[in-house]
This record gives C-alpha cells, structure tokens and sequence, in this order.
C-alpha cells in the first residue's frame, strides 16, 4: 500500500515525535497521574501506526520492521517477569522491594515505574506488530488461489 | 425496582444485544461487531457497580491523589472504589488484542473462501 | 447525582440505539462506524463515572480498533448477502428473553442492607460498614466508644483507607494514583496473568497471517 498525501506526511513529520513523547509522559507518569504502561502502550502503538500509515509500505519493510517489533515485545515481557523474580529479593515472588519514598515523586512507590516502563514497551510493541501484519500488508481481494504478501521476510 | 437500578438494567440490555448479534447473525463482520459490543458492554456493567456518589452535588472523585499524602484520609471517604477500574483497565486492551486475532482469523477466511458469509462458508469445503 | 444520573442514561440510551444500528445496517462501513459511536460514548461514561485512566485508554483503543475494522472492511465490500431466511423470529425470542432477564435481574438484585450480598443500588457500593463501637473503646470504658466508626467491608474500601501507608505492619504501595498501585503492586500477579493474554493474542494473530508452512494447492486443506 502506497503512503498518503504531501499534506499528511509533512504534518505526520511535525507531529509523530510529540505523540510518542506523550506517549513516554504518561508510562513513566503512570504512577502520579491517570494513565499507566497500558495506556501508554497503546498510544505509542497509535503513534508508530500513524507514521507506518502515512509513509506507506516501504517503510514499514525497511526502518520500523516487523523484527523490531519482536524483540520489543519479547523484551518488555522478560524486564516485567525480572522484576517479578527479583522481588524474591524481599521475600516472596513480586515483592515491591525498592524504598517506596515520598508520595507524588517521580522516583517513588518501589518497583511500580519499572514495572509500568515494561508493560509500556511491551504493549506499545506487540500492538503495532500486529496493526502493521493486519493492515499494511496487503491481502489478495478475493479466491485464495495465491499467497498473499506476509510479514516474512523476503529473503 | 427503582431509579437506580436503570443504570444496570441498560448496561445488561446492551450485552443481550451484542450476544443476539454473535448468535444470530450470518455475517462475520456482523459477528465480530457483536463480540465488540459484548465486550464494552461488560467493561461498562463491571465500572456501573464501583461507583459512589460525590457528595452535596459536586463532581465524582476519582481515586488518584492530587494534594500528598496528608489528604489521604479525606480521598478514602469519597472516592469510587477503585478495584472495578483496576479490572476494566486491562481488560480493555485485552479486548483490543482479541480484536486483532479474530480480524486476522476473518482476512484468512475471506482469503480462502472469498465471501464472509458463514452459511456459503459451510457449503464450499475448500 | 440527579444530573449526572440524566446525563447517564441519556448516553446509555444512545449506545444502545447505536448498538442496533450497527447489527441491523446492511453497508458493513457504516456498522464499523456506529462501533465507533459506541465506543466513543463509553469513554464519555467511564470519564463521567470518575475514571480518567479509563476514558483515555478507551479513546486510543477505539481508535486503533476503528482504523483495524475499517481497513479490513473498506476493500471488501461484501454486499450479496440476501438473507434466504429470516433472522426476525431468533432476534425477537432473544430480545424477550432480554428484557426479562433484565427485569428479573433488578427485582431480586436490589439490596439496600448492610449484610446483603446482593448487588446495591446505583451509587452506594459496600466499601465501608459500621461495626460495634464498643468494640473499639478501650478494656472496660464503654462509654469512651467513638461514635460511628467504620471499618472497611471490601477490598476496594480496605486498600482506599489503608492503601498508601508505610510502616512496619502494612507496607503500602505508595503510588498516588490508587488504580496503578493495585495493578502494579497489590494485585500485580493478576497484571502479569494479564500481560500474558495480550501476548498470546498477539503470537495467534502472527500465526494465522504466517506464510510458511501454507499450500495453496487446489483441494489441500490442511496446514502442517
């Protein structure tokens, strides 16, 4: 699928780094204001989204990958089982173990920001893999008789 | 059966709507709207029960704690109970995740049969 | 609450509606468009109902759920559906069943008592109970008993009294946002449970769109 207009690329270039940084605002706020590492996971798949549909297939096949999206996604799923193992360190499994600090600091409330870092990654990554297999890679229009493109590599 | 309970019975009539579209529909994308609709409608119904009334007329409290810790005390009597919001918050991306799979189940299936009608789907074994 | 009330079931109503347009609409664009209005209004509600993190959650989730369904639905326009047979008498048996369930559902569900255990009224959930007063005055002076003391009925009343505190019996959670301090903290074996879904999910969808390991041969279909 082709990109989209002059217009839409030129207002996707001024705008995508400001909804992936508010995207990083509210995983890394998620404990002081309303939001959290599901909510900013999913703006930041939105993000990344937008950019991928403005700018066409292309460059969903050659800079944000489909293999980037993997890692991210494996990734932020072992840095929150690793927090969860290391909560061993107080005591059982998933104890919060790091000091929790003042209320409504940004460094504060244990292992709660990491957890909510990884959860953000996480999400952000395995929602935009599956938008660019389901939307971008374009299927056949009818019948079946031939394979469609897939998210496998060419190579 | 008083006022109060309309809230719920509404959120209930709009789950019965989105299991009447699973049911009886023959169109998968009718379906999968159907199963949208379940969803929301559950998340809705799960929020409808956590929710506390604010005192002389002023606004719903949410449970998040703007003014420190001092005030933590004056948060517990008003605010709306958070646990219900706790569920529905990962529950609605999961509904999201469940989406995609079944849009993807939908693209193969009109890949292979051509159609998304699930009566002529039944009739052409491949 | 009366406006708030109004305003709810005005929003409810609309949903509703909207929910009926979307199944019964013949153009499959315009039913993904009407999921859109419901979702849009839920947000509304839950934003109503004091849940921000919710509201926008919902909003972006909408979002990327409309761009999914319309991308799936705008270059397959399946219009040759006639309906050989009549879905009416299915629709009309499992609204009445419907509306009955509903009606049955708040006769026997109203509980107003302390010790009920059935669902309470719009507006007062069980979070807090009054106990015994004397049970709280010190040995042998009854008459020092506070007045009306409460003690918490339920999870969601016990973590709001004593959620963010921090000494040597309960160590709190000490995030400011409640909802993120039960996910994250108190409750966090359910978000990991939780995390695990939406992986799943999204390796199933990997794997049904996967082109390795498909045949398209004529009268093969089995997938190895």
């Amino acid at each position: 699928m082709q990109g989209m207009s002059l217009i839409v690329k030129t207002v996707t270039r001024l705008v995508a780094g400001f909804i992936v940084l508010f995207g990083a605002y509210i995983v890394l706020y998620g404990h002081l204001t309303p939001g959290g590492g599901f909510t900013g996971g999913v703006i930041l798949a939105g993000g990344l989204a937008l950019v991928v549909l403005a700018f066409g297939e292309d460059y969903a096949r050659n800079v944000l990958t489909h293999s980037w999206a993997r890692v991210g996604d494996t990734m932020g799923a072992l840095l929150f089982l690793l927090v969860a193992v290391l909560g061993f360190v107080g005591g059982v499994f998933f104890t919060n173990f790091l000091p929790v600090g003042a209320v409504g600091r940004l460094v504060s409330a244990g292992t709660i920001p990491v957890s909510n870092l990884a959860i953000g990654i996480k999400v952000g990554a395995g929602l935009f893999g599956v938008f660019v297999a389901l939307a971008v890679f374009r299927r056949t229009a009818a019948g079946g008789q031939e394979p469609g493109q897939s998210i496998e590599p060419d190579a | 059966m008083t006022l109060a309970m309309l809230p719920f019975i509404l959120a209930f009539l709009l789950l019965v709507v989105g299991l009447y579209a699973i049911v009886a529909k023959r169109n998968l994308i009718k379906i999968i709207v159907g199963i949208l609709v379940l969803d929301y409608a559950a998340n809705l119904l799960l929020v409808l029960m956590g929710y506390r009334t604010p005192p002389a007329g002023g606004a719903p409290v949410a449970p998040i704690l703007t003014g420190g810790a001092h005030e933590a005390d004056a948060l517990a009597a008003t605010a709306v109970d958070p646990i219900p919001q706790a569920l529905v918050l990962t529950s609605i991306v999961i509904g999201l995740s469940v989406t995609a799979l079944v849009v993807a189940l939908a693209i193969r299936l009109y890949e292979k049969y051509g159609t998304f009608d699930t009566n002529l789907m039944r009739n052409l074994k491949g | 609450m009366d406006p708030i009330l109004w305003i709810l079931l005005a929003l409810l109503a609309f949903m509703l509606v909207g929910a009926l347009i979307a199944i019964e609409t013949r153009d499959l664009l315009s039913s993904v468009i009407c999921v859109g209005a419901i979702g849009f209004g839920t947000s509304l509600i839950f934003l109503l109902l004091g849940a921000p993190d919710l509201a926008v959650t919902q909003v972006v989730v909408e979002i990327l759920v409309l761009v999914v369904l319309v991308r799936v639905v705008i270059t397959r326009r399946d219009e040759a559906v006639t309906t050989s047979r009549s879905t009416l008498p299915v629709g009309v048996v499992l609204l009445a069943l419907g509306v009955m369930a509903a009606v049955v559902f708040a006769t026997i569900a109203d509980g107003e008592a302390d010790q009920d255990l059935r669902l309470r009224p719009f507006g007062q959930p069980r979070l807090t109970q009054i106990v015994d007063a004397t049970l709280l005055a010190p040995a042998g002076r009854p008459e020092l008993a506070p007045a009306g003391a409460t003690a918490p009925a339920s999870v969601g009343g016990a973590f709001l009294q004593d959620g963010l505190l921090q000494d040597e019996a309960s160590r709190g959670s000490g995030a400011a946002n409640y909802v993120m301090g039960i996910l994250l903290d108190y409750r966090a074996y359910d978000t990991l449970g939780e995390a695990t879904v939406i992986f799943v999910a999204v390796v199933g969808a990997y794997a049904v769109l996967r082109k390795v390991g498909r045949s398209h041969h004529a009268g093969n279909e089995s997938d190895r």
